[in-house]
């Protein structure tokens, strides 16, 4: 059949206004769908359609988020803003670190694709986030990857697992980004729903950051990259079938998988070309090209420009045939960005592209009208204001509801729970534990991660925090740490969400580093859950709050909710990345334990604090209580003391005291003799906060300085010499049989 | 001063660590384009590592018709030093410079770790700066990096000695005979997978043995 | 107009862990009785007539497969 492709035009909408429409199907509502039509004044073309379907989804709107998100405005002081050279609501936050250098950053999900087909998930959730911050004017520098799982054991953790980890090795390594830390957690909540979130860090000189905008009328709009296909529309195509019959046998089109496929080659070339146009300067405004491909590019770049835009669709270079104008602003094909572009410097732009045999072409100009016209051969398909595409979606005030069983959960103690007393039996919970999947070594995991390209990674996993070198000449460098504790969240979502920003916190500090700044990735359930947003509204504010008293900033994140399998959603995971500074890399903190004949000094206090714990939940598939309490002034306080003469230094996290000292005895590869205070399991497998192991060879200045600032601290013992950690009341335990039980259980699982 | 060409192939990645290693050296950098058929004067050339084209095809089997490639092929013809890493390796084999395939990890993983290696070869031009038989640390870090050929091309390898670096304690890709790096007859072309210019700074990978690789071929540069 | 398929093959010698990983794999899914599996790549090529059987040999050899470790068979098939 020889389709007489009518297109939907403006026009035919205006004069078809009863024509019925699958707005439902694209995920927009009844009221939604009105709304848009008092905003146009007729009825959306498809085209128009498509747009206001993807943008005022959840995942591009943020609608059921943004009144809670607003509190982060609210709660950042001028100082906090003082050193934000971006913020909120930019492709990515940025901030100045001294020397004249930018840093910007920030994590994001790719959840759902990575469940569907776990490689090319995370591969894309890689690529997309670099983007974010090559459209910020940086050189993107590392990544990082927290990641999350069903229980380790579960057979459908064994095939989404080396996916992921996979998919995320495969990008970043083939764009030559060290991968400088992250996270692999299990638990049964992440079961059909894991989590896979992505960071980039990138720099740049301050006098080079690039915002996204479309200012002056007659600058070009120039699309480069990939071609566009028919990647991760799926639901678009549903408008298809108003113009052929309405079958897909009729329009030849295959029901298509909505998984984007990555190609890393094409987007490394596309970096590279990026920063020598940014380096010649014939960029004016830019973005890339992520979830809502080109609706989002355009209307983004447009809104946040002074004047209108028009694009002529038809010039968009095509790799699939036959695709509708809804179809080209739906794709999400990959390793696409968007620019605007002086007129008088495209053909210098044009240029470096060919350098770098990027295809880019001129697909429309800004104009000085405040709509977005789209046409396609001649037709208007979209006339639109782009402020009520991009950033005027619907606001939802989604109910909030504190669930009934949570004082049962909080009521639900620890205490009760058998505990090992002897000295073997305590030996043997030391091992049992370091085996355990979320306490055991990653090793399995970072090697399929390239470390080293670049030459300026100076700690990666398993150190407390991934530290790059920006600044070859002075030393400067950064320190990025990603942490969250599900199950703190789960007892009490604004503690928690406190204790996962302590931790990054304590872990930046605790190598070396000063923290500065803050990103985050809300992965919660879903939001029609009253319950769900009690968690989001709570953790919120705690974050919020938390950085408030820190005094560092949110400078970006990302939202992802829906991550649920019917009614069970996953454990609430706010996770948070902190950033900090050090003037010079070779004052850096290595994790793990000093020279022998250092002392050992435990920084902070030890209560009997198990709600949530590692040990609770491997030795009793225990969840109840509540979490360790929070201190955010003495993990300031641990901050500022420890640049007192400290020759190696880690963080107490998940499983205690007794993980800290198995790694870094392991990380070293030498022992140690210690002494615990009290009782022995809890000085052991407690998990209170604000607490760091130092190892320090004069240890007098540093306790000196501890009394003097009141921060309570513990002498534990000596650096040996011996390639044993002996512990004193329970027994010794040598590296060989701890590096058996801590390297072997990844391994075991998933080779 | 010594001037040693490293190229830049779409796709290539450690150009800039390569460059870097040169400098440290003592030796001065030069930027080689794959697209231009010109070696600018340079004394040596370094081919690094990366995934050019993307390993599409075969790893290194695009890269290896640019038209940089056919200069260095004359040169190296002409006796001009050339070290190829990893991608640089794998291109250098593809062009016939060198015998031997690179072929995927028989774990088939990518694979990063501090790789022991013994220098079975010091007076090549890039490992004279070694002691003979010296044991040293270098990254490996790639996906095909087993060697691979017939054996009677493995036994003329061993036979002549043309075998530069062995893998110890872990051979963590099965290339046979644990080969880890290879030379051309005349000791002036050599390839290996691991990464020397991510080991010229304890501060940022396992040590500075990586170092020497870049100073022997100051001394090995035709006059 | 002509379809030509190029097939190449690691030759028999080399170790092909990828065809290993899959043959292992096999057994494990539920099916029985498959001894060996050799991973290769299959390329389809649109030619026009002006390219013969020498000159589709030299892209086979020269560029599709590699010698040291491959073996290919070109066949049109329309």
């Amino acid at each position: 059949m020889t389709a007489t492709t009518h297109v939907d035009s403006v026009e035919h909408a205006k004069d078809t206004p009863d024509t019925p429409q699958p707005y439902r199907e694209l995920g927009l509502k009844d009221d939604e769908y009105q709304r848009i039509r008092e905003l146009l004044g007729r009825r959306p073309t498809d085209a128009e359609l498509a747009m206001y379907s993807v943008m005022w989804s959840e995942h591009c709107s943020y609608k059921s988020s943004k009144v809670h998100l607003r509190y982060f405005g609210e709660t950042t002081t001028d100082e906090m803003r003082s050193t934000m050279l971006a913020g909120i609501g930019e492709n990515a936050g940025v901030v100045d670190i001294g020397d004249g250098w930018a840093v910007t950053f920030k994590v994001e999900s790719h959840n759902h694709p990575s469940y569907v087909e776990p490689y090319q998930g995370a591969a894309t959730g890689v690529g997309g986030i670099v983007r974010d911050i090559l459209a910020m004017g940086a050189r993107p520098l590392a990544v990082m990857d927290p990641l999350r799982f069903g229980a380790a054991d579960a057979p459908d953790t064994r095939r989404v697992l080396p996916g992921v980890v996979a998919g995320v090795g495969g990008y970043g390594n083939c764009l030559g980004l060290p991968n400088i830390g992250g996270e692999v957690v299990f638990d049964p909540s992440y079961q059909g729903n894991p989590l896979v979130n992505a960071l980039c860090v990138g720099a740049m000189r301050v006098e080079d950051l690039h915002l996204a905008h479309a200012s002056g009328t007659g600058n070009k709009v120039i699309l480069f990259g990939a071609r566009t296909g028919l990647d991760g529309i799926g639901g678009v195509s549903v408008l298809a079938s108003d113009t052929f019959a309405g079958d897909e046998g009729g329009t030849g089109r295959k029901k298509l998988p909505s998984v984007q496929v990555g190609d890393p080659f094409t987007e490394k070339v596309l970096i590279e070309c990026c920063l020598e146009l940014f380096r010649e300067g014939l960029v004016v405004g830019i973005q890339d090209l992520g979830g809502a491909g080109l609706s989002c590019a355009t209307s983004e770049l447009a809104s946040a420009g002074d004047g209108g835009m028009r694009v002529w669709l038809e010039r968009v270079p095509l790799r699939a045939k036959g695709m509708t104008p809804a179809e080209i602003l739906s794709s999400e094909s990959q390793e696409r960005m968007c620019a605007v572009v002086r007129p008088s410097d495209v053909d210098a732009f044009m240029r470096v592209c060919q350098k770098w045999d990027v295809i880019a072409t001129e697909i429309g100009e800004v104009t000085d009208g405040d709509h977005l016209v789209i046409t396609w051969h001649g037709e208007t398909v979209v006339d639109v204001p782009p402020r009520t595409v991009a950033h005027e979606g619907p606001v939802y005030e989604r109910p909030v509801e504190r669930p009934s069983s949570q004082d049962d959960v909080l009521a639900d103690e620890p205490a009760r729970l058998a505990r090992p007393s002897t000295s073997d039996a305590l030996r043997a919970e030391i091992l049992r534990m370091a085996g355990s999947p979320n306490l055991s070594s990653r090793r399995w995991v970072t090697e399929q991660y390239d470390r080293y390209v670049r030459g300026g990674t100076v700690l990666a996993q398993p150190a407390d925090s991934g530290m790059i070198r920006i600044d070859e000449s002075t030393g400067r460098g950064v320190a990025i740490s990603c942490d969250c504790n599900g199950r703190y969240v789960y007892l009490d979502p604004y503690a928690g969400a406190q204790l996962a920003l302590a931790e990054a916190y304590r872990n930046v500090a605790a190598s070396g580093a000063h923290p500065v700044a803050v990103t985050n990735c809300l992965n919660f359930g879903s939001p029609e859950d009253p319950g769900v947003m009690w968690q989001f509204e709570q953790a919120v504010r705690g974050l919020a709050d938390g950085c408030a008293t820190l005094g560092i900033p949110v400078t970006g994140g990302n939202v992802s909710f829906y991550n649920q399998t019917g009614t069970t959603a996953i454990l609430p995971t706010p996770v948070v990345g902190v950033l900090g500074v050090i003037d010079n890399v070779a004052t850096r903190i290595p994790t793990g334990l000093g020279a022998p004949g250092d002392t050992l000094v435990l920084l902070g206090e030890t209560h009997d604090e198990f709600g949530g714990s590692e040990w609770a939940h491997v030795v009793h598939n225990h969840l109840g209580g509540r979490p360790p309490k929070v201190d955010l002034v003495r993990e300031q306080l641990i901050a500022s003391v420890l640049r007192t003469g400290v020759s190696a230094a880690h963080d107490l996290s998940e499983g205690g005291l007794a993980q800290a000292l198995v790694e870094s005895c392991l990380l070293t590869g030498r022992g140690c003799d210690v002494e615990l205070t009290g009782d022995p399991f809890v000085a052991l497998f407690s998990e209170s906060s604000a607490r760091v192991l130092v190892s320090v060879p004069n240890p007098d200045e540093l306790t000196a300085h501890c009394d003097e600032v009141g921060l309570p601290w513990q002498r534990l013992g000596l650096v040996s010499e011996t390639n044993e950690l002996r512990i004193e009341g329970v027994g010794e335990l040598a590296l060989t049989e701890l590096s058996a039980a801590w390297e072997g259980t990844l391994p075991a699982l998933f080779a | 001063m010594t001037r040693i060409g490293v190229i830049t192939f779409p796709g290539t990645l450690d150009d800039t660590d390569a460059a870097r290693a040169v400098r440290y050296a003592g030796g001065e950098p030069v930027a080689l384009w794959h697209k231009d058929a010109d070696l600018r004067g340079v004394d040596a050339v370094v081919v690094p590592g990366g995934f050019s084209y993307g390993d599409y095809l075969r790893a290194g089997a695009i890269a290896r018709f640019a038209p940089v490639m056919t200069e260095v092929v004359g040169a190296a013809h002409r006796g001009m030093p050339v070290l190829g890493i990893c991608n640089g390796f794998q291109i250098l084999c593809e062009a016939g410079l060198l015998p031997g395939a690179l072929l995927r990890n028989a774990g088939l993983h990518f694979v990063c770790r501090d790789q022991k290696l013994r220098v079975e070869r010091a007076d090549t031009a890039w490992t004279a700066g070694y002691a003979d038989q010296a044991e040293i640390v270098i990254p490996v870090k790639n996906m095909d990096g087993r060697f691979s050929a017939a054996q009677s091309t493995v036994d003329e390898l061993e036979g002549e000695g043309r075998v530069v670096f062995r893998y110890l304690d872990v051979n963590p890709n099965g290339s046979l005979s644990d080969i880890a790096g290879i030379s051309s007859p005349d000791g002036r072309i050599v390839g290996l997978m691991p990464h020397p210019e991510h080991a010229i700074d304890p501060l940022t990978g396992p040590g500075a043995d990586g170092l020497a690789m870049f100073r022997s071929v100051l001394g090995a540069v035709l006059a | 107009m002509a379809r030509v398929v190029v097939d190449v093959m690691p030759k028999p010698e080399i170790l092909d862990p990828q065809g290993q990983a899959v043959a292992n794999a096999l057994p494990r899914l539920g099916f029985a009785g498959i001894t060996d599996v050799r991973q290769g790549k299959h390329f389809e090529l649109e030619v026009d007539d002006s390219v013969d059987d020498e000159t589709l040999a030299k892209i086979a050899e020269g560029f599709l497969s590699n010698p040291v470790v491959e073996d290919f068979v070109v066949r049109r098939v329309s």
